[in-house]
Formats: C-alpha cells, structure tokens, sequence
C-alpha cells in the first residue's frame, strides 16, 4: 500500500449527499478480475452522456460539461470534498480503486459510510470526517477560489487553508501508523500467528461444531 | 457479570487480541464467497504464495453475473464468463466448496448460506458483499467486506476491526393485512435514515420480531445495511432452531444437543445496555413504496410523493429535488397513480420461499397488466426454485404472465442481461434504489413481494392492505 503522509492538493467539490459507490463506480466495471484501471470510470454515469460498456475508448466518448469532474479548473484534483453519507451502498472496493486511480488521495466529508470508510484505508486513500459546518465553508470557499489547495498532514491530524485555517481532524492510532509507514494489514496479523492458533484451539474445543 | 447486548456476547466470543487503540483481531467462522469481490483477492494470496488459512470456512458461488434464462447456453457477455470461471479456477486451485452454475443448490450467496445451515447462531459471517447482514438473523455477527479484508480474512482467518455502537430497533405488535417484514425495514430505513445506523450493530427485538418467520427476519436484517449499519441481528429462538434443524452444514445427534444450548443464551441480557435505541409501533406500518433514489425515500402506498419545497434542510430539499427529476415525477402524486413498466421479484431481500407464495398468492388466477412490459420472478437457490415448482408456484406466475427464472442477482444490480431500459419504472423486492442501479437511466420503486405482485397485475401501485 502506499503512504500518506503529507499532501499538498486541489480540491474537488461534489455537492450531493448520498453518494452511493454504484454512482462512484457503476456495476458493468465490476466484472473485471483486476484491481487497477477503474479510474476512467469513476462516476461514469454522471461523468459521461453516452452509457459506458467495459473496453470502450473513454478518450473518444462524450463528457457531461456539468459534471464537476469535468470542469477544466478541478483538473488534477487529489481531494475530494463531499457531502454525508457519502459511499453508501454496497461494499464494493472498487468505489476506493476508481477513486485512487483516476487521481484522488484525501475525501473530506461530514460522515462516510463505514463500509467504503474502511476500504479506503486499505488503498492508502484518507478520508477525513470535518463537522458540517466546516465542510460547508469548504464548499463555499472552493467554489469561490479558483485554484483553491489544501494541505492534509496526517501525522499532525490537521488540515491548513489557504488564508492560514487550520481544521483538526480524528483518526484511529491503528490507521494512521498503516497509512504512514504503508504497512500491510495481512503482514500485520501474521505476526499473531501462534495467538490466532492458540484462540482458534481453544475456541474449537468450546464449539467442537463449528 | 454485567448484563451483555446480543452484539456484546458475539463479539466477545471472537476476540483474539486486541491493540491499545481498541482495534481488535475478531476470528472468522464462516467466510462466504462469491465471483464479484474475490477475483483479487485470490490473486493477492497467490502473489504472496499465501493459503487459506482454513478452505472448510469458506463457501463460494457465483450469483451476480449469471443468466436467468437459458442457462444451458453458458454466459453470453465474455466478460461476465472470465469472472465466473475465474471463481471456479481458484476455487478449484484452494480446494475450496463452491455451487457451481449447474449445481441445484446454486443461487444468490445470502440465500443458500442459511439454506444450507452453513450459516449458525453465534458465528462470524462474512462476504465481500454489503448484505452479508442478512445473515445475522440467525443470532450471528454478520458483515459486508471489502475486497482487501476477502484477502485479510483468506490469509489469516481474521479481520482488524473496531466495536461498533449497539443500536436496538424495538417493533412491537401485530402486522396489518398485507404488511411484511419488508414493510418494517423499509419503514425502520425511512425512521432513521440510510446512515442512522452507520457505526452501530442494529438488534432488532420486540414481539413483532419475535412472530416473523426466518424468511422474514432475513429480510429485515438483510436491510440493516441500507440504514448505514453494517450488521443486523436477531435472537436466537425456537424458530431459529427449528429452522436449522437437518440443514446439510448443520450439526448433528449430539452435537447438535450441544450446539443447540449454547445458542439459546445468544440474546440480549435483561438490563443490557444500548447506545441507542429505537421503538416501532406495528400497528402504525402501512405497505412501503420509495419514491426516490435513496431508500430512506420512503412513504406508506396511501401517502403521496413528498414535496420538496416542504423540507426544511437545503441539503436535504436538493437531494429530493434531484431525486425527482430522476424519478420523473411530480410533487404531491398519490403513490397509487404510479403507474409501472417492468416488475423484478427475487434479490437476496425477497427471493425465499415464503416471498415466492406471497407473490403467487395474489398473482394467482390474474393477468399482469397490459402496460407492464415484463414481469419476472427469480428465485435465490435452484432449491428455492424446486420448492415452488413442488408446490405448483410457477404454474401460477406462468398462467399470470410472468416469467419464471433461474436463481441469481439478477435485476437487483443488473450486472447480467436482466436490466431495465433508460426511463422504465420498476416495481422491485430488491434493496437499492440508486440511480441506474437497475440499468441506466432506470426507475426503482422498492416495495414488499405482495406489493409487487399486485402492482404487476394493476399496472399501478396498489394498496394490498385492502380488498
């Protein structure tokens, strides 16, 4: 997994509640038996007007001019600010893949469905829960600022503004020492084997059914 | 000893250590697996030229990609066919169990787990599939998982994982004429929102929990996750026993005596303490459609399409707003104007037995509607399927113009052939209402097996709550 340590980004606002990760990565992309190469299909059928297949020429298909992701001032954008709720749905792990393909490394929103909130720590992908209040002003300053940056530094938990605010944000030890060092999660746990063998016998001797 | 939550006691029973911060390792008993979300994750192990740690955990099959017709003829789309035999490919390679598509015990995951017994009280279950919930009807801490934890899970028979909050939803009193479990979770969903629950475990509890079938009580957990919260459960009782009784992966003689003790102390102890907790009248649930793209847009069948310029909340009134125009439809409509283009019955919320003779029930000696395009029902196990044929179900549907398939997805998610059109209205038993969620451009209106049944035969949603 990579690291997250310090970044330095363009923000990207999406203002809807309620993104479900069928929006963020529709199910005909789902098919593939790879990891990476989603990134062209993030939110494929807001981003698009014409409906997407898997193996169609992206360069060539027609963009929706609306849609932020297409807006030439959010190009290059590696935060993504939102609304609640957001990657409600199905587990897909495919919504964090597209997201970390096609560019993004930070999602600053009010609240993240737990599901899509843990899959992106195991992407190296840092979602970032700020009140409501504060994503609000985000909102309003992002789309009154051209050009407007954040700089996320994950081992201070702190977000800066341009104008010099800086916004404290919580994480779990356990997250942020992975998402730091880019460590492993599988790794991890195999340090515990002779614990895992040792509760596994004991459990198995309680529940000899299972 | 304090008294424990239901969520307490599973947790407990599946620690294996934990860190300072509270992040714990939780062993895994039953790792369900299907072709979608482990593709990678298979790939994973083979790069570390990693094992499963324990093959008999897991059961795999494939569900999302399958064909609902003429299943002799293989999988059409070539790419949907690499997915399914790449599962078959690993599951081989690992001497992993897997239903194969020609197997009759095949269907969608989170139905054959619980029909094969695979799934019991006080189990870890999970899947890469968010409604893994629906297994926690059994007393069993199940939940959805990403594609990165298939792999964790695979590798070391563990999760890394927090506790949740407990939530308990308390429904008590007798159900209405036509009103189902369904019915409940859709109205707990509008009660609380799509993420009321996120970072809780969700009990449900309460007479009327008590009096729901199996069948039922998959179906309201299997909709925990669509109020945010990544398990529901239910305690284990007589019914769940008896439900379990003779199932293929269930115990036997007297192990079963054993098992069958232990999982009658799996409820929640008087006293035990909730971090929330939410009561349901049964009597005031009226029939539930959605009118909107989230299933917290939820109304009762006699109700109306809401109006957004009456919401207070801006966030709230543009996601409406949105919703709307996406719906195609106006404010203040009665829901039973609604009139429909296809109707979909089956998914992993309703596509059990007992929905399948719900449906029947009121499709019998009728005709669905002349504007209704297509109406199919799809069971969720070739087994599924067995039963109704032996009961004489799908001469029923037939005769009544629907079409009757092979079990799978289906059009819950539409990864198959089964999808609807851009602009086609959907009565559906399945559990999302997402935009395209159903096919592009598609409209879901998520309603109960009974409501679906009578909508196809009207062409028009129908109050089934009166004659």
């Amino acid at each position: 997994m990579q690291k997250f340590t310090l970044l330095d980004g363009l923000v990207m606002p999406l203002d809807r509640a309620n993104v479900d990760t069928d929006a963020i990565i529709p199910k005909q992309f789902l098919k593939s038996i790879k990891r990476s190469g989603f990134g062209p299909n993030a939110f494929d059928e807001w981003r698009y007007l014409d409906h997407g297949e898997p193996g169609m020429d992206n360069g060539k298909r027609p963009l929706n001019p609306d849609f932020v992701l297409n807006q030439p001032r959010y190009q290059g954008a590696q935060i993504l600010l939102a609304r609640e709720n957001f990657g409600c749905g199905s587990s897909r792990e495919h919504a964090p893949w597209a997201l970390e393909d096609y560019g993004f490394r930070a999602i600053i929103a009010p609240s993240f469905a737990d599901i899509f909130f843990n899959n992106c720590f195991k992407n190296g992908l840092l979602p970032i829960r700020l009140t409501a209040q504060q994503v609000d002003a985000l909102f309003k300053a992002v789309e009154a600022t051209p050009g407007y940056r954040l700089t996320i530094d994950l081992e201070r938990q702190s977000i800066t503004a341009p104008d010099g605010t800086v916004y404290r944000f919580e994480v779990e030890a356990f997250r942020k020492h992975c998402l730091l060092n880019g460590l492993d999660d599988i790794g991890l746990t195999l340090q515990h084997v002779g614990e895992i063998r040792e509760f596994e016998a004991k459990y198995r001797a309680e529940q000899p059914w299972l | 000893m304090n008294a424990q939550t239901l969520y307490d006691k599973l947790w407990n029973a599946h620690v294996v250590r934990q860190e300072a911060d509270g992040t714990a390792l939780i062993y895994i008993d039953r790792h369900l697996v299907h072709e979608v979300t482990s593709p990678q994750a298979f790939e994973g192990l083979k790069l570390a030229g990693r094992k499963p740690w324990r093959t008999a955990s897991m059961l795999a099959v494939a569900d999302h990609n399958v064909p609902t017709a003429n299943r002799a003829a293989g999988i059409a789309d070539p790419v949907s066919r690499l997915q399914v035999e790449t599962l078959d490919n690993n599951c081989a390679e690992f001497g992993v169990t897997e239903f194969r598509m020609d197997d009759v015990r095949q269907g969608i995951v989170h139905v054959i787990g619980p029909e094969q017994g695979a799934t019991l009280p006080g189990m870890t279950v999970v899947c890469g599939d968010s409604h893994t919930s629906t297994h926690g009807a059994f007393a069993a801490l199940a939940f959805g998982i990403g594609t990165s934890e298939v792999e964790h899970v695979m590798a070391t028979q563990c999760l890394l994982m927090k506790k949740s909050m407990a939530m308990q939803v308390v429904v008590d009193g007798a159900l209405g004429k036509g009103v189902t479990a369904k019915d409940i979770a859709l109205a707990v969903v509008g009660r609380i929102g799509t993420a009321g629950g996120t970072g809780y475990a969700i009990e449900f509890a309460g007479s009327t929990i008590r009096n729901l079938s199996m069948e039922g009580r998959m179906t309201l957990c299997n909709m925990a996750i669509e109020a945010g919260a990544r398990a529901g459960m239910i305690a284990a009782d007589d019914t769940t026993i008896a439900y379990l009784k003779g199932r293929p992966f269930a115990p036997q003689g007297a192990a079963w005596d054993q098992a069958a003790a232990y999982w009658r102390t799996l409820h929640s102890d008087d006293g035990a303490r909730f971090d929330k907790v939410v009561h349901l009248d049964a009597a005031e649930i009226r029939p539930q459609v959605t009118w909107g793209t989230s299933p917290e847009m939820v109304v009762a069948v006699d109700g109306c399409v809401p109006d957004p310029a009456a919401m207070a909340d801006p966030v709230k009134r543009e996601g409406a707003e949105r919703a709307l125009h996406y719906m195609g439809l106006a404010a203040n409509t009665p829901i039973t104007q609604i009139k429909i283009d296809k109707v979909f019955i089956g998914s992993c919320t309703n596509a059990r037995i007992e929905d399948m003779r719900a449906a029947a029930a009121v499709a019998r000696g009728k005709h669905v509607a002349p504007n209704v395009k297509l109406a199919m029902v799809v069971p969720g196990s070739g087994l599924v399927k067995q039963q109704a044929e032996q009961e004489g179900l799908d001469r029923i549907f037939v005769a009544a113009g629907f079409e009757w398939r092979d079990p799978g997805c289906s059009m819950c998610l539409a990864m198959n052939d089964d999808r609807l059109s851009p602009g086609e209205r959907c009565a559906s038993t399945s559990n999302r209402n997402f935009e395209g969620r159903q096919g592009q451009g598609g409209r879901t209106h998520l309603v109960s097996p009974e409501m679906a049944a009578a909508a196809a035969i009207a062409g028009h949603f129908v109050d089934v709550s009166v004659d």
